[in-house]
């Protein structure tokens, strides 16, 4: 495994892990899941570039600004700045194929490769303003998601811990589901239940292993 | 209200599903939930977030909308409780 860096296009010098042969002619950018899916999906992601390492395919799981180990304030992203840090990272990383984890589908850069269980950006927000609406609740205070989208889309909104920006929060509830170059994986194609759903973080070696072998056979190896 | 069995139904199965997906339960533990087993208040692993993953799910697969205001502890006291009021919502449509 090796720990690498990119520049955004904000000027955020940004880490990405790698792994596989410097020299495969065939790379795979990872674009993960975002806020509370992308910490219950990441060490089903780092075994999937594992297995796919060992069938020699190098791919680079980056981070996108305001995410993970980045110093750039998320508040400061919107769904344009990460289609184009993605864009950006394809390049610099000399990426030929992408894998998009469920919402990431919506900042692919145009680059073959797989959709994973995709999801709208407003089924995100939905979550994350209900996460709100009933933590609010436990703590005796009455706030609805209706007036907590009003009042994001003006100045932003802290939502289960991510500052999200006014322009991030506008971006996500207009995000539909749409038609994108990328061919699909539901989760039912691996004979398990979403590991982003489980309250408890959890691991499937299962799930990561077909995952991986659905990527090895469509990349050809 | 008298809480009801609806065992077999579309609504029963899939929420028994999905509970067993978000709480990382076996097949046997999810068939032997009843409608008196609790569920929020009940279950440690079922904090707020896993409620939100929970009710995020149920939507998708059983393609209604719920609003904050049908949201509460009593709706989620019970497996019964959340199967009648799922019924009774799929039925208005």
């Amino acid at each position: 495994m090796r720990l690498l860096g990119w520049t955004a296009p904000g000027g955020s010098e940004e880490l990405v892990v790698c792994l596989g042969p410097v020299d495969a002619p065939v790379r795979l950018l990872i674009l993960p899941a975002w806020f509370d899916e992308g910490n219950k999906t990441r060490r089903f992601v780092l075994d999937v570039m594992r297995h796919l390492a060992a069938a020699g395919v190098a791919s680079m799981l980056p981070d996108l600004p305001g995410c993970n180990e980045s110093r750039a304030p998320l508040s400061a992203q919107s769904l344009e700045t990460w289609r184009a840090a993605g864009t950006a990272a394809a390049s610099q990383l000399g990426a030929t194929h992408v894998l998009a984890m469920r919402a990431a589908a919506a900042i692919a850069p145009p680059l073959p490769g797989w959709a994973y269980a995709p999801v709208a950006g407003k089924t995100v927000l939905r979550g994350l303003l209900r996460a709100r609406v009933l933590g609010a609740r436990e703590a005796g205070r009455t706030e609805t998601s209706e007036t907590l989208l009003t009042e994001g889309r003006l100045s932003g909104l802290d939502l289960a811990g991510y500052q999200l920006g006014a322009q991030m929060i506008a971006d996500l509830a207009d995000h539909e589901l749409t038609q994108t170059g990328l061919t699909d994986i539901p989760q039912s194609s691996l004979g398990g239940a979403a590991l982003w759903l489980r309250a408890e973080p959890d691991h499937d070696a299962t799930q990561s292993a077909a995952l991986a072998a659905i990527l090895a056979e469509g990349l050809g190896r | 209200m008298q809480t009801t069995h609806h065992n077999g139904t579309e609504i029963d199965q899939a929420l028994r599903a999905i509970l067993g997906d978000v709480l990382g339960l076996g097949e046997a533990q999810v068939a032997a939930m009843n409608a008196g087993s609790g569920l929020f208040g009940h279950l440690p692993e079922l904090d707020s977030m896993a409620v939100v993953s929970l009710l995020t799910e149920i939507e998708d697969r059983l393609d209604i909308v719920l609003e904050d205001d049908e949201i509460d502890g009593d709706l989620l006291e019970t497996f019964g409780s959340l199967s009648d009021f799922l019924t009774a919502k799929r039925a208005v449509g």
